[in-house]
């Protein structure tokens, strides 16, 4: 998936997004991003659905370390680092749009989700991906898909972005 | 990270930084409606402390139970302790209850390495005698970092009690290790001999040292400490060594005034510059716990070597 590929997926993806949430009941959405790459790729689709509607919705930021389920069950490598979480609005009763890049095992969003739910209580949430690689081990299923990519377990999908890598690219790789 | 933290001498500067960091993030957690992260679920924290405590006892247990931790405090004054026990005998009786962390108090320097040696748990100090507080120091850190962006280059000006002072040490090896320029100001009596090998410079006026000074860092005078006469009266103390605001002005502007609790006003410190507009003594308790939060979090996951 190259630069352009890549920003017609999350055009498309903004008016999906409003599409199924428009309707008179007047909830509000707002984006909440997983570190690292969730983050930009959740401002980029705010930016998208500005351009066609002019609304701006919020951005932000989960970081899910301190909820991972692996943490503490090998003490052989340093902790993994946490970075900050910036959710600087209430997501009580709000629709929450939850952005990843990678969609893979399932866990992370676990993790997210249980993250989400000790700040409040939104009316719903809802999953965006960038790539969706498949082997699933808990049953989470995205709403919003920007590719679906079948790759093997020997594989690794790296996404890469601009406001981070220099580049917009999604590279699978042998690992 | 080491398996345990003994001191501020355990740690690189690479994980001073690690620590800081982190404790940036673990900081939001305190801010958020429902305080605490599933993170330490099942792990039990021992808080063995054999000198009295506030601040850090508090600022341990709210850090161990915002992390989910399943913490418990023995207090001394209600232990075995005063039957005659050893400190070696109460620890391994606590160890025997399989701990995951065992955090320490205690009176006498080096007690934590000891523990350190004869524990499978991991040990943090939270204070050993006249020996190192890394915590403090690691949450002083925090602090001036919060408000200077930076410590590299700061002139960092530690007056009062430098004999009796494990602060003192350990804020040295920190805020030297950092590259501060750490000036440090006492009574001669109270000034340990050879601190200057510490890389600090040394000076017995007030006025010299808080001369354009970015932070100033006062300790308590640690009556319980002394035994002897090391200055005529309290009052000549504070005249001599106090910090007043008029001492406050021959800093920088933005200078901003520490103290590690708990204070001794009008001794080492004047209500005036406690609770000025310079002072930020109650944001480095609240500090504390994200810091501590922090450790806690590096340690247990951490490699064991």
């Amino acid at each position: 998936m190259d630069a352009d590929r890549m920003s017609k997926s999350l055009a498309r993806i903004a008016h999906e997004i409003l599409e199924r949430n428009a309707g008179p009941t007047g909830d509000a959405l707002a984006f909440v991003g997983i570190r690292t790459r969730g983050v930009p790729i959740a401002k980029r689709i705010a930016a998208a659905i500005r351009d066609i509607n002019g609304h701006e919705i919020a951005v932000g930021a989960l970081d899910i370390t301190l909820y991972r389920d692996d943490l503490m069950r090998h003490a052989v490598a340093p902790q993994p680092l946490v970075r900050r979480t910036e959710i600087p609005f209430s997501i009580d009763d709000k629709r929450i749009l939850l952005v990843d890049d990678v969609l893979y095992t399932g866990r992370t969003i676990r993790a997210a989700l249980d993250a989400l739910i000790d700040f409040g209580r939104p009316k719903a949430i809802q999953l965006i991906v960038l790539v969706d690689r498949g082997h699933r081990e808990l049953p989470i299923k995205a709403d919003y898909v920007g590719k679906n990519l079948p790759t093997s377990l020997s594989e690794s999908v790296q996404v890469h972005l601009s406001e981070i890598d220099g580049k917009d690219e999604v590279e699978i790789r042998e690992s | 990270m080491k398996k345990d933290l003994l001191g501020i001498g355990d740690l690189t500067r690479d994980e001073i930084y690690l620590v800081l960091d982190t404790a940036e993030a673990m900081r939001e957690i305190g801010q958020r409606t429902i305080k605490k992260v599933p993170t330490l679920r099942g792990k039990t924290v021992v808080n063995l402390f054999y000198e009295p405590s506030t601040r850090t006892r508090t600022s341990f247990e709210i850090a161990e139970k915002r992390l989910s931790a399943d913490t418990l405090n023995v207090a001394v004054a209600t232990s075995s302790v005063l039957k005659g026990e050893t400190l070696v005998d109460t620890a391994m009786n606590i160890e025997a209850m399989a701990p995951d962390v065992i955090v320490l108090r205690h009176a006498s320097s080096g007690a934590c390495h000891l523990l350190s040696r004869i524990c499978r748990s991991r040990v943090i100090n939270a204070g050993d005698g006249m020996h190192e507080h890394p915590t403090q120091a690691l949450l002083d850190a925090f602090t001036i970092r919060e408000h200077k962006k930076r410590i590299e280059g700061l002139k960092v000006t530690i007056v009062g009690d430098l004999l009796h002072s494990r602060v003192l040490r350990s804020n040295v090896l920190l805020l030297t290790e950092l590259g501060a320029e750490v000036w440090v100001c006492g009574p001669s009596t109270l000034v340990p001999p050879g601190i200057e090998r510490l890389g600090v410079r040394v000076s017995t006026s007030v006025d010299e040292a808080v001369k354009d000074a970015d932070v100033i860092m006062m300790l308590r005078i640690q009556h319980e400490r002394m035994n002897g006469a090391f200055f005529p009266s309290v009052r000549e103390y504070f005249n001599t060594f106090g910090m007043t605001p008029a001492r406050v002005a021959g800093a920088k502007p933005d200078v901003i005034i520490m103290h590690p609790g708990p204070m001794n006003r009008g001794v080492e410190i004047a209500s005036e510059v406690a609770d000025g507009p310079y002072s930020v003594i109650l944001e480095q308790v609240a500090n504390g716990v994200a810091v501590r939060m922090a450790v806690l979090y590096l340690l247990v996951g951490g490699a064991e070597d």
